[in-house]
């Protein structure tokens, strides 16, 4: 393989669409209008079209996959292992677009943006937007803003994943090839317990009163609680003994207090809290884990064999041994509806202790597989073309 | 080609929908892609095989057979293939039965136990015997349910299996009659339906 490089310094773009008369008819029956959707590409659209893949963000993802905005960023964009010249997903070779997801707080309008009819932020006035929703405005900015009329492939972990299987099913002539990752159909009670305690941590945040705070402080405590319970669940109980273990944080012995953190864990968690914070809004965080909530392919289409009835695209589907929120199981209810209606499906579960976040981590096996997976569609799609 | 491949691929219609058990890196099917236009998939458990199946545009589920066949819907393909790998199957019963469940007809190759140098060698022996087919020593054989060719026709006669088709070679991959095949095939291909 070639030398792994950054895509450099990127910038993250803004298009604006449903500008009135237009607006956009969501999944709960309201209208939204305008939208600004905040998107990254890297790469080149190649002459024939064919070289596209969009990336869907998790959770709380963004638009920035790789690079830096500016040389100042301590940090590159969250899937740089991933994506740029001679990576997995080359961009030498293909054209990678990721926009940030419709009630996102990213540059992408969601609760946090100005209602046009109030000039006030929006806070819970804003719709309750689905997956199906936000699939419909990355659509609306691939084909009416990007001009791309085909997508090689969709790729998404998590909470991305089940955009990808949205976009297989909602725009099926439209992708070759879906890659989600560590995802699923529907999500487990188990993971719907996890988001209602990061909500109710919000909700009990006196600062939070009932989203209206874009004036005043922030729900910032709630708001780091409920990150630092998503985040144990991404980790895995050997990741967690292997990083940390029962190691004290900057002090010899226990403190037999309530004051600084004792263990190394403890530090990393309010680390944790305390940095996404300052990145992220607390009603973005109540709209996404709603709309990952209500994510059931089964309830909206009867079952999901019949999700899947019209399905047009070849699927690689991914799972980790370790990951303990989106259980292999999914992945294997996904490969067998999808089996179930002929459509060409790998799947590998790929083996890692380390829990949910495997994704984003640099996994040779991951790599491997997902960069043969891609060149192998695109190997394909250029013969078609071709004959 | 080995003849026993060959031998599959003569059963193996143009255009058919096809399961490969044990599939390996995906070279059978992806030459039966390339050659009879199959759509076809493999079941394999061996991670980096799988990805290499991937790597060569085969399909494949990452899995054990007998938990991965349950992927399937009833009559899925119009033939599935086990090649070699019978006797290494935990419950090659019910193995058997999901292939018969899943596939119009089932490709089945295995080692014949019955194979004579392998009797001589049991017997004056007196140890497990080993052969190119078995080379392993029983602590470390995967081989778990040893048959022989008998075995496999009996089976297929209690369970009202109909043997369309068989083949058998020698252990340097001459065909031979079979007549007394129990005793002097080294691999044993049937073509089995219900």
């Amino acid at each position: 393989m070639s030398e792994k490089k950054s895509v450099g310094i990127v910038k993250t773009e803004t298009w604006t669409f449903a500008r009135p008369p237009e607006r956009l008819k969501l999944r709960c029956g309201e209208e939204l209008g305008p939208i600004d959707v905040a998107y990254e590409t890297y790469g080149e659209l190649n002459e024939e079209g064919d070289n596209a893949i969009l990336i869907c963000h998790a959770l709380t993802g963004d638009a920035h996959v790789a690079g830096k905005n500016s040389p100042e960023d301590r940090k590159p964009g969250w899937w740089d292992l991933m994506v740029g010249p001679g990576k997995p997903i080359d961009t030498k070779t293909y054209f990678v677009i990721c926009s940030n997801c419709l009630g996102g707080c990213q540059g992408t309008t969601g609760p946090a943006s100005i209602n046009p009819e109030t000039n006030e932020p929006y806070g819970l006035d804003f719709p309750m937007v689905t997956v199906e929703d936000m699939v419909k405005v990355q659509h609306a900015l691939v084909t009416r803003h990007l001009g791309v009329k085909k997508l090689l492939s969709v790729i998404g972990g998590s909470f991305g994943g089940m955009q990808v299987l949205q976009w297989a099913i909602d725009y099926p002539q439209m992708i070759t090839s879906a890659l989600p990752i560590a995802s699923s159909a529907r999500l487990s009670a188990q993971a719907i317990a996890f988001d209602e305690v990061g909500r109710q941590s919000i909700y009990s945040d006196p600062n939070w009163n009932d989203g209206d705070y874009y004036d005043s402080e922030p729900p910032h405590r709630g708001l780091a609680v409920a990150r630092m319970v998503g985040h144990i669940t991404y980790l895995s109980d050997r990741s967690m003994r292997e990083k940390f273990g029962r190691s004290l944080q900057d002090r010899k012995t226990v403190g037999y207090d309530f004051g600084p953190p004792d263990f190394q864990v403890e530090s990393y968690l309010r680390y944790q809290g305390d940095s996404f914070v300052r990145r992220f809004d607390a009603n973005s965080y109540l709209y996404m884990t709603k709309a990952m909530d209500y994510f059931d392919l089964s309830e909206n289409h009867g079952s999901l064999i019949e999700a899947f009835e019209f399905v047009d695209s070849s699927f690689l589907v991914l799972s980790f041994t370790g990951d303990w929120l989106f259980p292999t199981y999914q992945s294997q209810d996904i490969v067998r509806a999808l089996h179930a209606n002929a459509v060409p499906a790998s799947f590998c579960e790929i083996e890692s202790d380390y829990g949910h976040d495997v994704f984003l981590l640099d996994h040779p096996a991951l790599n491997r597989t997902i960069s043969g997976f891609l060149s192998q569609v695109y190997t394909t799609v250029g013969e078609s073309d071709a004959s | 080609m080995r003849l026993d491949y060959h031998f599959i691929e003569q059963h193996i219609p143009e255009g058919a929908r096809v399961l490969d058990l044990g599939c390996g890196n995906g070279a059978l099917v992806e030459k039966l892609i390339q050659e009879r236009n199959v759509d076809g998939i493999g079941i394999e458990i061996d991670e980096q095989s799988v990805q290499e199946c991937i790597n060569r545009g085969v399909p494949v589920y990452h899995g054990d057979m007998l938990e991965g066949i349950t992927m399937f819907e009833e009559d899925s393909f119009d033939a599935v293939i086990l090649s070699r790998t019978l006797q290494q199957s935990l419950d090659p019963g019910r193995l058997i039965s999901d292939i018969m469940r899943v596939g119009e007809r089932g490709i089945i190759s295995f080692p014949n136990y019955g194979y004579w140098p392998l009797r001589l060698k049991f017997l004056f022996g007196g140890k497990m015997p080993r052969s190119q087919n078995f080379p392993h020593p029983w602590y470390e054989s995967p081989n778990i349910h040893l048959l022989t060719v008998k075995d496999f026709t009996n089976f297929c006669s209690i369970n009202n299996l109909e043997i369309i088709d068989k083949i058998f070679f020698s252990s340097a991959y001459y065909q031979l009659p079979s007549l007394a095949a129990n005793l002097f095939a080294a691999l044993a291909v049937f073509v089995i339906k219900k």
